[in-house]
């Protein structure tokens, strides 16, 4: 410590007569040339496959401790290449309150409509897809979407229906249904939409 | 000129000096912590006077000088005098006049007394954008001891961000004053939160492309690009550590939205919080000990952080403030910028990194620092539901817009250190 501060004094000493000297001497003399270096970087937005060939990480691997919630751990898999019709169960949409999760309890029969719809159809699945309002900020939303997907998926869940069968995405407040700016619009868009999802082939 | 050099005079030269030496590069750590700015809130923009250049040159000096917290006045009303000029190559003076310990502390400007030269210099190589940049970097390293922002490791700073339009979102690259945008991808697909890994020129970012949200790596160099983690649910915001070596993410696949820590690679992945709450936006204290991010705290919306390495989840305070979201720590580790919402409204707001009463700046969402901690680039929201990216000086409160990528919306912008 002391060594450093005795290091600083000589330094300034010697910056401060550095100083003095160069301002004597070089007043409208261009003293120092600086060189800038290339600043084109190459962006090469084309041509980018996406390497899937990664090794998937171990779901089960160090130091996980699995949560205990409602639906449970999510299936791994997914259902890529499944067939996509959200026009099936659109009238099952559910809304929720300003930032909240919960389920309301007058939308439980509508989720009840959704548990008997996959009962009543096997070999298909529900993809549970949650959105938010715009208020908010964005990674919160995306949060706050996965949790109103969780939240119904637990109720199905509850309802009798297989985990496999249900897939969950959140798309934050990426796709409103009604773009405006007012309380109208934001409760259209705090919502679960219930999409049926046809394996390949069917 | 010694000899008639006046006393006071000699003080300034002095504390120029001090600066040079503690701001200079090689340092350690410690000494820099020592004496080296306290981010001061505020404080008036220090006045300089700008003369002699043109066209783009002109407009990037006095660009970046007000995002590093000066102010751009007449002749003859300022201590601080940039001259010189742009042609063929920059070339620029910095003359200072009179005694400006006043005028940076926002009081009188007294410009009689000596005049000194601070530097004169040239500049050649690369684009004149960049000598500029350079230059205005000199200035405020010259004036302040703390370097500027405009250039990091030799190169014009970068910032990523998203753009979206009608088809979807992309994520692009630009100087940080918005010059020079890149797209990075042309997916059509949702995108969010881009995120660079310290001192490399690659990105990290959520992705819909494949369908489910993924956590792409991409190296801008190459343009390869590979699936980092695939998990069923949610997987998103990513944060590289400091040290580039451990990725922070937010994962739902546990069937509750928590924050993780994985290596690089996307393996060895390890649960952190274990809330059945929001969790998001995790960002890294710079000595990489601490991931903060935006929770919930008895069903109310706070700062958290969590040891690294695991551990007891403790509460940033945020006192004045409601609704804090979207942290990122400063690289000199004094404060965490965030935003906060009362209602339908978002303000950029900086609280000590402790955790204590929050200052709110301006109004705007999701603030990124420079690498020097003094400017943030944040989104404000135009009148027409557009969003641009902007430079907010944080002592000054000077702002600056940058320009929008052609009919897009611009926003999550993150500060390449």
């Amino acid at each position: 410590m002391k060594n450093m501060k005795s290091k600083t004094l000589f330094n300034l000493i010697a910056l401060s007569a550095a100083l003095a000297i160069s301002a004597i001497g070089c007043r409208h003399t261009p003293q120092k040339t600086s060189t800038i270096y290339g600043t084109a970087h190459p962006v090469n937005p084309n041509a980018m496959p996406i390497d899937n060939s990664q090794p998937m990480p171990n779901p089960n691997g160090n130091g996980i401790i699995t949560t205990p919630a409602g639906g449970g751990p999510l299936p791994a898999g997914g259902f890529a290449g499944w067939a996509a019709n959200s026009d099936i169960l659109a009238d099952q949409t559910i809304h929720f309150d300003y930032d909240k999760s919960a389920i309301k309890a007058h939308e439980q029969p509508k989720l009840d409509a959704v548990a008997d719809y996959l009962k009543n159809h096997a070999g298909i699945a529900v993809r549970v897809e949650g959105n938010c309002d715009e208020r908010g900020t964005e990674e919160y939303n995306r949060s706050l979407g996965e949790r109103r997907a969780l939240a119904a998926r637990e109720r199905l869940v509850q309802a009798g229906v297989d985990p496999s069968r249900l897939d969950i995405i959140t798309y934050g407040k990426d796709k409103p249904v009604d773009p405006g700016h007012d309380e109208s619009a934001f409760a259209k868009n705090r919502r679960d939409d219930f999409v049926v999802l046809t394996p390949p082939g069917q | 000129m010694i000899i008639r050099m006046n006393s006071r005079y000699f003080t300034t030269i002095i504390i120029i000096a001090v600066l040079g030496v503690l701001g200079a590069p090689g340092l350690r750590a410690q000494e820099t912590l020592e004496v080296s700015h306290q981010t001061k809130l505020g404080i008036p923009p220090t006045p300089i006077t700008i003369s002699g250049f043109s066209g783009e040159v002109a407009s990037v000096l006095k660009f970046d000088l007000t995002v590093m917290g000066f102010i751009s006045v007449p002749a003859g009303s300022a201590n601080y005098e940039l001259s010189g000029n742009n042609a063929g190559n920059v070339t620029g003076q910095l003359d200072l006049v009179g005694d400006a310990s006043q005028s940076r502390a926002g009081g009188a400007i007294n410009t009689s007394g000596p005049r000194s030269v601070l530097f004169s210099r040239s500049y050649q190589g690369g684009s004149l954008r960049a000598q500029a940049h350079r230059l205005a970097d000199d200035v405020v390293l010259k004036i302040t001891g703390v370097n500027g922002i405009a250039e990091v490791n030799g190169q014009i700073s970068k910032i990523a961000f998203k753009a979206e339009n009608n088809t979807g979102g992309e994520i692009y690259v630009a100087d940080f004053d918005g010059h020079n945008p890149m797209p990075a991808t042309q997916d059509h697909s949702i995108v969010a939160a881009p995120c660079w890994v310290p001192g490399h020129f690659a990105l990290y970012y959520t992705s819909y492309k494949l369908g489910p949200p993924c956590v792409f790596y991409q190296d801008l160099r190459t343009g390869t690009r590979r699936n980092f983690a695939n998990y069923p649910g949610l997987i998103g915001s990513a944060a590289v550590s400091p040290d580039g070596r451990k990725v922070a993410m937010i994962l739902g696949k546990g069937g509750s939205v928590n924050l993780y820590v994985g290596d690089a690679d996307g393996g060895d992945v390890k649960q952190l919080t274990f809330t059945t709450e929001d969790n998001s936006s995790p960002c890294w204290s710079p000595d990489g000990q601490w991931i903060c991010f935006a929770s919930k705290v008895n069903e109310r919306r706070a700062l958290s952080k969590v040891p690294a390495e695991g551990g007891a989840m403790e509460r940033i305070p945020t006192g004045g403030v409601s609704n804090p979201s979207e942290p990122d720590w400063s690289p000199d580790g004094k404060m965490i910028a965030f935003t906060s919402q009362y209602l339908g409204g978002f303000n950029i707001c900086v609280v000590p990194a402790e955790g204590g009463i929050a200052t709110p700046l301006v109004s705007g969402e999701d603030p990124s620092w420079s690498p020097n901690s003094r400017t943030l680039v944040y989104v404000r929201r135009g009148s027409g539901g557009n969003r641009t990216l902007s430079l907010l000086d944080v002592p000054t409160k000077q702002v600056k817009d940058v320009p929008r990528v052609s009919g897009s919306s611009n926003s999550q912008p993150s500060w390449a250190r």
